[in-house]
């Protein structure tokens, strides 16, 4: 599936096509630029990496199309357009889980992340690092077919990382696939609603188009679970937790993917000896609190109130940062005042 | 009080004589010019005119904290009785700003309590406040009279009751959209029994209670209050007993509109609002049901300003608001309104100027259904040719629409369009939303501001570059194909004054064109783009007069510029950057 897509996108061939041909001329030009100032291959360089968008390495030159790095948008180019991006991405991307933890710190995107993501309209999270510039197809299907090899002659071109690459599904369609878009990204501090905002969004139930949040007394209760800085939301049904400590440790597990990259700041090897106690020590830390809205749009600390209360009147779960929970523990506890 | 200036030497005055007016008359004529940018002007004519501006000037506006010290302000302008600052980046309202970047203002209060004894006003926007800064503040003003403190944090409510009790000459309160920390309600009860000056007083975004007989008894005695803005734990039957006290209301922001009322507390409350005929702005009405919307109908024949960017209206609710507001001139809404809701804009109200739209549920990626879209915005258009400000939020768009958008209201000023979804094209034609914008600014020669959104090439910022004669401020954010777009906006867009960009492949090629540029400009925000810190350094060294500031995130790459702030200063760099800020 991603063969094809590569030559698509990397092939400028396929670009001269394009109306923007100042685009083109400006790719074409930045490109040989590339070339010539890169000597040794440098391996780090032109690792294969998942970042947020713009988070690319520092050798690489700018602009030629080296661009936006949401690679699903491109894909629904019918009319053949193409964003510059996507010329210059490698895509020998068939990256496992495991792969697409950057150890930067960032938290990336993960095709196998336990959800089914599809790269469809929505913004996912990717930015190919390390690209200097598209050479030939050759030799890039040379890079795709045997991704441990790094060989000196593939002067720019895009080897995956060395470790073993755990081919899983593609994580983008073929161009022309009209992807339906699944759950998108959430992108930090996009759109650009400011925090006051966010809180006071608690559209009246009645009013709610919404339903299946906070369904009680049936025989599940949904509710949806964001994390800040996270790039999707997931749901979980709350029936199915007993306690506040079996809630904690099935969103520890579901989030852990997003967590990991929170951990390369503590000094944690970003793949490896990741413990569950770890996790709880971000999640119980300051570094995040588990937060939820109630029925009357408040948001709260969770653990305050009885489980059966709070299972009652829980809307959604929301893991947030430290400093952005400020003032909601006197709430809680005001709340539970009123409440007895 | 101005303090007396030295003697002139013999030399000094002989050459006064060449002007045709005394200084004194010059700056008592200098007394009436209030706007900054005025005031910019005439302090450049020649060196009698800066010096009879200084001496005459009692405001001083300031767009940028660290574009200057407080010490040269001081020394530049010695009778200043009113400081508005703003702090930091914009970006920083949407969580882009690391906590602790700075823009404290107590550097500046210590200055002030020396230079302006006499200090009035106090206006901070994205600045950094502390409690212990307030009390300083409180205790060294004898005249204090103004307090505003727009989406800034570091303070937490306890912070205003030294306010409450020291200043004496208040007159306006304002508090609005600010991160900070709620320690309860008990500040507005610290209001001497004495107290009688308040005009303004806006407490909407604070969480917590306050004691309702204290807010009571305050409005009761103080008579001149002009701005009310309560918050939402104040409830319509209280609400009621405000508003008996203070029918002279130019500005009312309501609580909790969702009460259940008797028939009683009902026609209490439609008598009240009857009242009020001074009303020219209504806000808040959070929750309200459609029952209780109708409360307000009587007190909305002069209103001109309606937000209701709190209550989750559906499209007939606003529908039949509106009509009761024929001289509404700004109009903030919530998405819920729809598309219907819009229609019933276009129609009720041929004198709006300016209409804001903010989604519901903004973080619901999946959300198709609700909101927005371009035919809401094309049915305004149409019924309100003297638009001229919009912020929009929706999930599609069209550049046809956009374009009929501009054909029927060519006077825009503000176009600030948000398509929620990044990179989202066209979504009929499936194509870039250039030509939306294209149609904007070739169709809008007075476009001072812009935001854009949705699947951008270069193009739209060749013709940004192009086109856009007046623009003073561009946000950008998940847009452009390469440097190219960058540089037409830098080669272009002579007015521009601030440009912020996220998410854009914009590398150092891009940052650099702009050498000659940034000078003219206040700032320029690039984050999670491509440009690098050599790329940084270089313009760090090219242009020493500018402050070159990238914000490194934890664990990030060390070669990478995560988030660069260029903005000009006359003070040098700062003195306070925390380690997360990297001068260059």
């Amino acid at each position: 599936m991603s063969r094809p897509l590569e030559h698509d996108y990397i092939g400028l061939s396929e670009v001269s096509s394009m109306e923007s041909s100042e685009k083109i001329s400006s790719a074409s030009s930045t490109v040989s630029t590339e070339e010539e100032k890169s000597n040794a291959l440098n391996l780090k360089e032109t690792e294969l990496r998942l970042g947020l968008p713009g988070s690319e390495s520092p050798e690489r030159k700018s602009g030629a199309g080296v661009g936006v790095s949401l690679l699903g948008r491109t894909v629904e180019d019918k009319n053949g357009y193409s964003l510059g991006v996507l010329k210059n991405f490698v895509s020998g991307a068939k990256r496992g889980f495991s792969d697409a933890i950057d150890v930067s710190g960032k938290w990336v995107f993960s095709g196998n992340g336990g959800s089914e993501v599809d790269m469809g309209k929505g913004a996912v999270l990717f930015s190919p690092r390390g690209v200097n510039g598209v050479k030939s197809l050759g030799v890039l299907e040379n890079a795709n077919q045997q991704p441990g090899s790094a060989a000196p002659a593939l002067k720019d071109v895009v080897p995956p990382s060395p470790k073993p690459v755990q081919d899983k599904k593609p994580q983008m369609p073929a161009a022309n696939d009209h992807v339906a878009p699944a759950a998108k990204a959430q992108v930090v501090g996009w759109p650009p609603i400011r925090s006051f905002r966010k809180n006071t969004m608690a559209v009246n139930p009645a009013k709610n188009n919404d339903d299946d949040e906070g369904k009680s007394g049936s025989a599940c209760l949904y509710v949806k679970v964001s994390m800040d800085g996270a790039p999707y939301l997931r749901k979980v049904d709350l029936k199915t937790y007993g306690s506040y400590k079996e809630l904690s440790a099935a969103l520890e597990k579901m989030f852990s993917c997003f967590t990991i990259g929170q951990c390369g700041s503590h000094g944690v090897p970003g793949r490896d000896g990741l413990s569950e106690s770890r996790l709880m020590d971000l999640l119980h830390g300051s570094e995040y609190v588990l937060t939820y809205e109630d029925k009357d749009g408040d948001w709260m600390l969770v653990g305050d109130v009885p489980w059966e209360m709070f299972t009652d009147s829980c809307r959604r779960l929301r893991i947030m940062k430290g400093s952005e929970a400020i003032g909601l523990a006197p709430r809680a506890m005001e709340k539970c005042k009123n409440r007895n | 009080m101005d303090s007396k200036r030295r003697k002139d030497s013999p030399e000094e005055e002989k050459k006064r004589q060449v002007l045709p007016f005394p200084d004194e008359i010059l700056e008592c004529v200098l007394g009436f010019v209030k706007s900054h940018k005025d005031r910019s002007s005439v302090s450049l004519v020649c060196k009698d005119w800066y010096t009879a501006e200084r001496w005459s000037r009692t405001h001083v506006f300031i767009g940028n904290c660290y574009s200057v010290s407080p010490e040269i302000l001081v020394r530049r302008f010695p009778n200043i009785r009113s400081v508005t600052l703003k702090g930091k980046p914009r970006f920083s309202d949407f969580n882009l700003v690391p906590p602790n970047w700075g823009a404290d203002i107590h550097a500046w209060l210590v200055v002030f309590a020396s230079a302006y004894p006499f200090l009035e006003e106090l206006r901070l926007k994205r600045m950094t406040v502390t409690d212990e800064s307030l009390e300083f503040l409180a205790k060294s003003f004898p005249n204090f009279k103004a307090l505003s403190l727009v989406s800034c944090d570091g303070f937490s409510t306890d912070g205003f009751k030294v306010i409450a009790t020291h200043c004496k000459n208040l007159t306006e309160l304002d508090i609005s959209e600010n991160g900070i920390d709620d320690a309860g309600g008990s500040w507005l009860s610290c209001f001497p029994d004495n107290f009688t000056s308040l005009e303004v007083l806006n407490f909407a975004s604070l969480n917590s209670k306050v004691n309702f007989d204290a807010l009571e008894r305050l409005v009761v005695r103080c008579k001149s209050l002009k701005v009310l803005k309560v918050n939402k734990n104040v409830t319509l039957e209280q609400l009621q007993r405000l508003l008996v006290q203070s029918p002279q209301l130019t500005e009312l922001g309501t609580g909790s509109f969702s009460q259940e009322l008797t028939l009683e507390q009902y026609s209490d409350l439609e008598n009240a609002f009857s009242n009020c005929k001074t009303l020219h702005t209504l806000s808040g009405l959070s929750e309200a049901t459609s029952l209780n919307l109708h409360l307000i109908c009587p007190a909305c024949t002069n209103l001109t300003f309606l937000n209701l960017s709190d209550a989750a209206l559906q499209g007939a609710e606003l529908a039949k608001l509106l009509p009761n507001c024929p001289l509404i001139r700004r109009l903030w809404v919530m998405d819920t309104v729809e598309d219907k809701g819009l229609e019933a804009v276009g129609f009720s109200c041929p004198l709006l100027e300016e209409l804001r739209v903010y989604p519901a549920e903004p973080f619901e990626l999946d959300a198709i259904l609700g909101g927005v879209t371009e035919l809401g915005f094309v049915a305004v258009s149409r019924g309100c040719p003297k638009l001229h400000y919009v912020l929009y939020f929706c999930r599609r768009m069209t550049n046809a629409a956009v374009a009929t958008v501009v054909k029927n209201c060519p006077d825009f000023t503000h176009f600030r369009l948000c398509i929620m979804n990044p990179w989202e094209p066209d979504y009929l034609t499936k194509e870039p939303v250039d030509e939306a914008f294209g149609a904007v600014v070739k169709t809008c020669p007075k476009l001072q501001r812009l935001a854009v959104s949705g699947l951008l090439t270069d193009l739209t910022f060749e013709y940004i570059g192009k086109y856009a004669k007046n623009l003073e401020t561009l946000s950008v954010a998940f847009a452009g194909s390469s440097d190219r777009g960058m540089q037409y906006v830098l080669g272009g867009c002579p007015k521009l004054r601030k440009l912020e960009i996220r998410d854009c492949p914009f590398g150092n090629a891009a940052l650099l064109t702009g050498l000659e540029r940034y000078e003219s400009m206040r700032s320029l925000w690039m984050s999670a783009c491509h440009v690098t810190m050599n790329g940084c350094r270089q313009l760090a060294r090219e242009m020493p007069r500018l402050n070159v500031e990238v914000i490194k995130e934890d664990g990030s790459d060390e070669n990478h510029a995560d988030k660069v702030y260029v903005y000009r200063s006359v003070a040098g760099p700062r003195r306070d950057a925390p380690p997360f800020v990297l001068t260059l």
